[in-house]
This record gives C-alpha cells, sequence and structure tokens, in this order.
C-alpha cells in the first residue's frame, strides 16, 4: 500500500463531521500555523515540498504564493477552484463529498499564509448536493472557533463561502472562474495582469485546485522537506487519480506518484484490470485535453523503460510519443472502442463548452465536431483527416486561454497515433456497420 | 400557471444573507446563485419577466442578467418539464453506454432529446461530462446523481419520479444522494 495523505482517513466512519474529523487529528495544521508559524514559513515550507496544482497544470503552488502581491490596505483572497468540469476528473468531488473538513482546514490555513480575510469555494453547478455538504462543514468550523473572528484565540479573522457555478467548463480556466464570480460570463481574462497581482475584484488573488489546498495540512504538521521525499523526482507527494472507462474498478484512487502505470492497470490495489477480460488499446492519462497513447506507449516510453504514474514520465517523449498528468482524470478504453467516435465525443465537448471570445477556437472547434460527425456517420470525405490535423493546429497557441489548446490536442493525438482508423472510416463508409467495435454506434 | 414573479420573505432574507458575502457594491457576484433560486421557484426556468425581476433585486439592467443566463448551461431559457433527465455522453459515460441509455429513453417517453413530454412531466436532456466518471453512465436529475446506470434502472428511476410527480431542481433541500 502507498502512503496515504488526503484519503488516509475516508473510510472512518462519520468522518464527514467535525468531531470524527478533529479526533483524527483533523485541524491541528491551523491550531500549529496560527500559533507558531509566521506566514512566510508556511510558504517557504510549501515551496520545499515542491507540491504542484492539482488541476492539470502542475505549476508549483508555493511559487504561485510567492507572486501575490501584498499593497497596504487592499483585501487579499483565496479562491478555490472546484469547477472540476475536465472529462475524466471527478477526484475533488469525491475528496469534498466524503471528507470536506480537510479543504477547509487547508483553507484556512493557506489564507493565514497567504494573509487573506475570505476565500471562497467555487464549485460547479452540478454539484450542488456537495456544496450543501460543504456549508454544513462551514458551519461546524464557525461553531468550533475554526472560522470567524480570532481563529483559536489568536488575531487571525477568517470567513469562507461557497459560490455555486451554473455549468460551463470554461470557469475552471482561473480568470473565467473569477469573472462568474463576479456574476459574468465566464471569458477568460487577458494575462497579464496575473489574479496574483489583479484578481477577484481586482484584488490580488490566489487560485489553487482542491486537491492541491487539501495538501497543506500535511505539509504544514509534517514539514516541506518530508512531503518532498514522497513520490518521484519533481513529482513529489501523493495525486489524487479517477479511473474510469473499460477498467474493473472505476473509482479514485490516492497514489504514491512514481508506481507504474502498468500496476495502476492492472492490480487489483487499484483499476484490477481491464473490464471483462478484454485487451487495452488506448489510455487518456490526465483528463481529456491530454494526447491519448495507444496500450504500448502508456506502459512503456519509446525508450522502452516503464511509464511511471508522474508528471515527468507520462510526458516522457514529448507530444509525440508521451502525454501528460494533467488533472488525473485516467480513462480507459479496450480493444473494441472506436478511438474515432470518442474523439467525436471529445470534440463536441469542446465545441460545446468554448467561451466564443476568440475565433480560432469558437470556429475550429465547432469545424472540427462536423468533421467528425459526418466521418463517423460514413460520410467522411478524403482529406478529411489531413483537414482535421490543419485545424488543431491552427487553434493551437492562437487563443487567450488554454481552451483552445485543450480542444486541439485530442485531435492531434487520435490523429497521430490511430491515423489508420480514420481512413478506414472515410474509405470504407459502407461496411463502418460491420465495424465490430462500430455496431452498437450506428443505428 | 402564471404566478406573480416575487420571491417570498424568506427567499428575500435568503437572498439578501447571499448578497452580504461579498463587498459592499459588489452584490452582482449574487447573481449565479441568485438566478438558481428563481429558475427552481419559478417553474423551472427564467422568463424574461423573471430576469427582470432579479436584475431589480442586484440593482443590476436586464441585459446583465440576459448575458449571463444565456451563457451557462443550467439555466433553462424555455419552458421544461418537471424532471429534467440530464444524460452525459461524453467519453467515459459514452464508452459505458450512455447512448443506449438515451435511445431508452427517447423511446421510452416518446420524445426525442431536447423534447419535453406531453405531460409536461419528463424532459430528456444530453449533458456534457457531469464529474461522474467512475459512475459511468449515469444521468442527473436536479440534485440527484443517478450512477451505474442499466436500461432496468433507469426504468426505475423515471418510474420513482413519475409517482411522485414533483419538480426537481438543483437547489432541492430534500434531495436523496443516490450514491
Amino acid at each position: 500500500m502507498g502512503k496515504k495523505i488526503l484519503l488516509e482517513h475516508i473510510n472512518v466512519p462519520g468522518i464527514k463531521s467535525l468531531d470524527v474529523y478533529r479526533q483524527n487529528g483533523g485541524y491541528a495544521s491551523v491550531e500549529k500555523a496560527l500559533k507558531t508559524m509566521a506566514p512566510d514559513v508556511i510558504v517557504e515550507e510549501v515551496k520545499k515540498s515542491g507540491l504542484r496544482g492539482r488541476g492539470g497544470a502542475g505549476f508549483p503552488t508555493g511559487m504561485k504564493w510567492s507572486f501575490l502581491a501584498k499593497p497596504e490596505g487592499v483585501e487579499r483572497y483565496l479562491v478555490v477552484n472546484a469547477d472540476e468540469s475536465e472529462p475524466g476528473t471527478f477526484k475533488d468531488r469525491y475528496l469534498m463529498e466524503k471528507i470536506p473538513h480537510i479543504l477547509i482546514e487547508g483553507m484556512i490555513t493557506s489564507s493565514f499564509a497567504l494573509g487573506a480575510k475570505t476565500s471562497c469555494i467555487y464549485i460547479r453547478g452540478e454539484y450542488f448536493y456537495v456544496s450543501r455538504i460543504l456549508e454544513a462543514a462551514i458551519e461546524e468550523a464557525y461553531a468550533a472557533g475554526l472560522l470567524g473572528k480570532n481563529i483559536l484565540g489568536t488575531n487571525f479573522s477568517h470567513d469562507i463561502f461557497v459560490q455555486v457555478g451554473a455549468g460551463a467548463y470554461i470557469c475552471g480556466e482561473e480568470t473565467a472562474l473569477l469573472e462568474s464570480l463576479e456574476g459574468k460570463r465566464g471569458n477568460p481574462r487577458i494575462k497579464p495582469p496575473f489574479p496574483a497581482v489583479a484578481g477577484l475584484y481586482g484584488c490580488p488573488t490566489v487560485v489553487n485546485n482542491v486537491e492541491t489546498i487539501a495538501s497543506v495540512p500535511y505539509i504544514v504538521m509534517n514539514g516541506g522537506d518530508d512531503y518532498a521525499k514522497i513520490g518521484i523526482g519533481r513529482s513529489t507527494g501523493t495525486k489524487l487519480i479517477s479511473a474510469s472507462g473499460h477498467i474493473n474498478k472505476p473509482g479514485v484512487y490516492e497514489i504514491e506518484m512514481g508506481i507504474t502505470v502498468e500496476d495502476f492497470i492492472y492490480s487489483e490495489e487499484y483499476c484490477g484490470g481491464i473490464l471483462n477480460g478484454k485487451k487495452l488499446k488506448a489510455v487518456v492519462a490526465g483528463g481529456s485535453s491530454v494526447p491519448i497513447l495507444p496500450a504500448d506507449l502508456i506502459l512503456k516510453t519509446e525508450k522502452g523503460e516503464p511509464r511511471l504514474m508522474s508528471y515527468e514520465s507520462l510526458s516522457d517523449g514529448g507530444f509525440a510519443t508521451g502525454t501528460m498528468l494533467g488533472s488525473g482524470g485516467f480513462m480507459v478504453y479496450d480493444e473494441t472502442t472506436s478511438i474515432v467516435k470518442n474523439l467525436y465525443t471529445f470534440a463536441r465537448f469542446y465545441h460545446h463548452e468554448s467561451c466564443g471570445q476568440c475565433s480560432p477556437c469558437r470556429e475550429g472547434t465547432g469545424w472540427m465536431e462536423k468533421i467528425l460527425h459526418r466521418i463517423v456517420e460514413g460520410h467522411g470525405k478524403h482529406g478529411d483527416t489531413d483537414l482535421l490535423w490543419d485545424i488543431q493546429r491552427k487553434i493551437e497557441g492562437n487563443t487567450i486561454c488554454p481552451l483552445g489548446d485543450a480542444a486541439a490536442w485530442p485531435v492531434a493525438s487520435a490523429i497521430r497515433h490511430f491515423r489508420a482508423e480514420f481512413e478506414e472510416y472515410i474509405n470504407h463508409p459502407e461496411r463502418i456497420k460491420e465495424f465490430k467495435h462500430l455496431q452498437e454506434l450506428v443505428s | 400557471m402564471s404566478k406573480e414573479i416575487k420571491f417570498n420573505e424568506e427567499t428575500i432574507a435568503l437572498v439578501n444573507k447571499i448578497i452580504k458575502r461579498y463587498p459592499e457594491g459588489k452584490q452582482k457576484s449574487a447573481l449565479l446563485p441568485v438566478l438558481h433560486i428563481a429558475q427552481a421557484e419559478f417553474d423551472g426556468w427564467l422568463s424574461p419577466e423573471t430576469m427582470e425581476y432579479v436584475a431589480s433585486l442586484l440593482r443590476i439592467k436586464p441585459v446583465e442578467v440576459f448575458e449571463v443566463a444565456s451563457f451557462y448551461s443550467m439555466y433553462n431559457l424555455k419552458p421544461v418539464g418537471k424532471c429534467i433527465l440530464e444524460v452525459c455522453r461524453t467519453s467515459s459515460c459514452w464508452s459505458r453506454g450512455s447512448e443506449d441509455i438515451i435511445k431508452h429513453l427517447e423511446k421510452k417517453l416518446g420524445i426525442k432529446v431536447g423534447e419535453t413530454s406531453k405531460d409536461g412531466m419528463f424532459t430528456i436532456k444530453s449533458v456534457e461530462c457531469l464529474g461522474s466518471c467512475g459512475g459511468a453512465p449515469m444521468l442527473q436529475c436536479g440534485a440527484s446523481f443517478h450512477e451505474n446506470l442499466t436500461l432496468e434502472k433507469v426504468d426505475n428511476i423515471v418510474e420513482n419520479y413519475r409517482v411522485e410527480g414533483k419538480r426537481k431542481s438543483y437547489t432541492d433541500q430534500d434531495f436523496k444522494n443516490t450514491l
């Protein structure tokens, strides 16, 4: 069994409640931080820990914190990104639903380090029932003197509220999230200025993912060096992986970074192998935006080394033969899966979710969906594969926010690794119904 | 059907409580939560009248409400059934059979995706990833997530909602978590 930091107590009966959570060591980091540590010292510990943003980008958290501007007399905010909308990702929902206080604890401790008097959880609207769980936990924390004025008798006062979104993938992008929090459409802002300088209401703001903030209590209690010993290389600590698709045991797993992908897919401790004893065809390892890899390249790097569950190993080989850890949304596809049809579901998703601000993304995602739709319906034209390739190239890097890149990468990687399958669809439309893996798809 | 578009005192108090979270003058931040409440209170959708009412409550222009309401997928700008069956169709749900679920619902209810049954009870919607990939295939109705669906399970879910006959909203306090 690997080291557990976030899910260690997940199966303790009643862990959702403040009392049971405290009996299991909960809120000790608030006590330690507020009474014995200076804010800058906590930031230093987080830097030493090597903790990287768990939402997908993997940016070093301590560094993000140290960029926060601190002008006199201006409010600062911590905003927790619980918008979790990247297809394949459901870890934050699990964490918040099962053990909400770990997030609240992390928010109080982190806010103390950042000097924020108010923090907020922005949660996607579809998770409404989870927002109720969080609100109940926050109420308990107020009643216990862990929130509000003079927390635990110290000079530090802090308020937390929960803000519910209303259905928009783009609001997971931090500046779109801030726009939404201000009651506007979720259109990403042009950066700079970065939120660390001008964020919520124009004030310095740190936006961090749920899992990132939930990791802070451990770092405060055990020190950054101790955290950095867990994991491998620059992939320190543990990571929550949302496993889904054609596997025997879908669910959320906390892994110590550095275990092999093969172990993760096939061992009983994690995914438990491929459903119905079928063969593995492909994996999307870090949420829908990251490149899809065929079985041989997800299990081993191009050099033939075992692929590991870490930021570095998953991206080994660049986009030519590698992928990314991303949000840890690990989707597994068996030998019967149509890669082209699966890509169509992604293209439809990105078209639906484009905010429409930048024309390459607004128009390009629509064109890609349209072309893929005609291909899967048996009306693909010769040259469509090249056309798709051309469109994705023209979206990538040409938009305000990363949604454009996120829409381009799945298309590029599916063509890169499974080009023959696209051509099969286009050249033999009359056989689409015969394709075993397509039978259920053609009505 | 058309009742007066006005919150009762209890709801007004809730709206004021939400506004208090934000700094002075930033009451527009309450727009998304207040639209959720309005949608739940006024027949599950946001009519132009409802949006104008919300604008007046938050002291913003009606157009600021329209532009937000039309951006987010959870707000309905047309009348809908009491129960909106939102079936996820993105990758993991698709690979575990969401198309069969949608076809089954269409046949069972005699309507297509996007339509509402004649009795006004059900609307079928196909939606993008709801963060429930581990329980694929899944559908959401109001606040409830229904996971690991089979056609038989879908039949039971539909029957239960039909018997209950109530409107389901995201904001339902008495939701049952069906995980």
